[in-house]
């Protein structure tokens, strides 16, 4: 399993793909905003959670269908299926290789954009917080999405088709607990609620993603 | 242990093409599928390796034993050679990758990245896959295609080595390897009376 | 006798053939009877005058829209233990359907909204998550029509079903709690079912008897017509065989 991971990782870096390009594109996202909704400072910090969190979402969903693809396309998805790993251990490697490479990077650059934003200064650990528990869950979801959709042709916009819906609950309640905190409110019930959801996909999802891997690789 | 199969069938999209197959591979020896295009060969080799369910029949002996090699090598492109071998070479458990090195000529590339490979370099590289995983069954789809003859005669060694050492091997290939232990075995035979899928015979 | 045996398409269209022309007459009489009824033979609220009586669409179908689902997804876990092709093709079938129930629900919501709430459109609890009901519709028929091989597409977009209800159920709590949270204490609210009079009552059952029917009327003929293009299928698969 170890062996996956560093190989992933390895390819994610060296490809250049998933690494610079899903910051790269948080950082467009966010600097688009203003452009959008003007520069007025005050507006700007009050948006900026929800802002940061959906540019965070967005800048992960654009990597999930390199995550079974490549592996697809060169066989070496078959070649791991008769390897000795389960394929739910596949999955789980795949979605924490993900979350390494894409979704890490993008907690760790928030704050910079939140910089841009005008986020209050009470919102920034609340911020990294909120993204460090709910990007797993991001990762883990797409991870199913990416399953479903290997075999495709042009499975990409069909993808984030059936993985944004999906993705609402881990949106509402991470926004939520970056802007309690931001505003200086009470944030333990979404961020407990945030948890659950994380924990709960993490736990059960690979199962769904490694069903759904061996009907497509048949 | 043999690898037995017995009263198989197997189907592509749906629809058997293989009916009725019938074979034992035991430790040392070697099976050589034959038949023409679209035969079913890979198919079978397929299902032997558990990547698709039988249609009908059972295959015994192939459980976490098979080592299995098709068209596409699984061989990642931004990572050198021995990067791509010890990657194999840990999922399966087994360290040694510097005998598959030496076997199939791989040493005086063993840093370069595979996307700069050849394409008969690729084959050898997935070829050397085979070694270090470990299983003692072969499961082989066409291997000898972009091979040139000296890279064939690599494989034959290759193969027979690890016939010696007890495994065995299935494969299909239209090339004569020159091995004494292996049998051909032809697939046309068994082609499948033609016949529709359980599922859509319940639609008419 | 088994329940099992209408899993036989041969079977199932033979029994549904003959229970169309009722179920289809009945849901027509029964959408006429209660909406006439609802319409012009009921007096107007004294709050919300006449429109309220836009209840007798919005209600049952937003009844629908979510018993589609349900239903979906029953199909979809038939389909995973038992194997029966007609469950999964009637799954298939249910989702436009479903999807259509959701946009006439919010449609209707919409044009009550207007005159009551002065806007067309508030992120209110019910309406965002028939909103995001509505995109888990458009992600289950997108699936289905991407895959070509026909039991690969059941088995997968039946775990999609089994995924996504459960997270649909998750988006209604996380919907009702971060609605809570923008604007505490709000004072709209759809809860209309508790004050409901009795001359409203019995007409607006009558409507949802009748979108009960009408939505199991075009599922049997959506699954009667999915059953006939995998028979079609099979016949010219039959043909190239022989």
């Amino acid at each position: 399993m170890i062996a996956l991971l560093t190989r992933d990782m390895r390819l994610a870096v060296r490809a250049g793909g998933g690494f610079g390009l899903g910051l790269a594109f948080f950082l467009i996202v966010v600097v688009m905003v203003p452009f959008g909704v003007g520069p007025e400072t005050a507006l700007l910090s009050r948006i900026a959670p929800g802002v940061l969190w959906i540019g965070a979402l967005l800048a992960c969903l654009l990597s999930l269908d390199r995550i079974f693809a490549l592996d697809w396309e060169d066989g070496s998805l078959d070649l791991l299926a008769t390897a000795p790993l389960p394929m739910e251990a596949i999955a789980v490697v795949k979605a924490l290789a993900h979350w390494l490479t894409s979704a890490l990077p993008l907690v760790l650059a928030a704050p910079a954009l939140g910089v841009l934003l005008n986020l209050p200064p009470a919102g920034y650990l609340w911020l990294i917080l909120s993204l460090a528990v709910g990007t797993p869950a991001l990762s883990v979801i797409g991870t199913f999405g990416a399953a479903l959709t290997v075999g495709l042709k042009r499975g990409g916009l069909l993808l984030s088709l059936l993985v944004l819906p999906l993705y609402v609950p881990t949106l509402i309640f991470g926004a939520e607990v970056a802007r309690r905190g931001a505003e200086g409110l009470a944030v333990a019930t979404p961020l407990a609620m945030l948890a659950g959801i994380s924990a709960g996909a993490v736990a059960l999802l690979p199962f769904a993603s490694a069903a759904v891997l061996r009907i497509n690789l048949r | 242990m043999d690898l037995t199969v017995r009263n198989l069938a197997v189907a592509r999209g749906g629809i058997p093409v293989l009916a009725g197959v019938q074979f034992t591979v035991s430790p040392g020896r070697a099976l050589v599928l034959r038949g023409p295009n679209g035969s079913g060969k890979t198919t079978l080799l397929r299902t032997v390796a558990g990547l698709q369910p039988p249609f009908e029949g059972s295959v015994t002996g192939a459980e976490d034993r098979i080592a299995y090699a098709a068209h596409a090598d699984g061989i990642k492109s931004m990572l050198s050679v021995t990067e791509n071998l010890s990657f194999w070479a840990r999922v399966f458990g087994t360290g040694e990758i510097a005998p598959a090195l030496a076997a199939f000529d791989l040493d005086a590339l063993r840093d370069r990245l595979a996307g700069n490979l050849s394409a008969g370099q690729k084959r050898r590289l997935g070829l050397a896959r085979l070694m270090v995983t470990g299983r003692p069954v072969w499961v082989l789809d066409e291997p000898t295609v972009s091979l040139d003859a000296a890279s064939v005669a690599l494989f034959a060694e290759a193969v027979r080595a690890h016939l010696a050492q007890g495994g065995s091997a299935l494969m299909a290939t239209h090339i004569d390897l020159g091995l004494t232990e292996a049998e051909p075995f032809d697939v046309t035979p068994f082609r499948a009376r033609p016949q529709l899928s359980h599922a859509d015979e319940a639609f008419l | 006798m088994s329940f099992w045996e209408y899993a036989n398409p041969v079977k199932f269209i033979r029994t549904t053939d003959r229970l169309l022309p009722w179920l289809s007459v009945t849901a027509v009489l029964c959408l006429a009877v209660g909406l006439i009824w609802g319409f012009f033979f009921t007096p107007d609220d004294f709050r919300q005058g006449s429109t309220v009586k836009i209840i007798y669409l919005h209600v049952p179908s937003a009844l629908m829209a979510i018993n589609a689902w349900l239903m979906m997804l029953v199909a979809s876990i038939i389909w995973i233990v038992r194997r029966h092709h007609v469950s999964a093709l009637a799954a298939r079938a249910a989702a436009p359907v479903g999807a259509m129930m959701t946009v006439i629900a919010l449609a209707t919501g919409a044009i009550w909204g207007q005159p009551m709430w002065g806007t067309w459109w508030v992120w209110d609890p019910r309406l965002t998550s028939f909103l995001i009901l509505f995109l888990f519709y458009l992600g289950y028929i997108a699936l289905w029509s991407a895959i070509e091989d026909d039991d690969t597409a059941a088995d997968l977009t039946s775990i999609l079903c089994l995924v996504g209800s459960v997270f649909a159920l998750l988006s209604r709590y996380a919907v009702l709690f971060w609605n809570q949270g923008l604007h505490q204490g709000a004072s709209l609210s759809l809860d209309k079912e508790e004050n409901v009079h009795d001359v409203f009552y019995f007409p607006l059952l009558v409507s949802i008897a009748g979108f009960v029917l009408l939505f199991i009327a075009l599922v049997f003929l959506r699954t009667q017509t999915e059953i006939r293009a995998r028979r079609a299928r099979a016949l010219q698969a039959r043909e190239r065989l022989a």
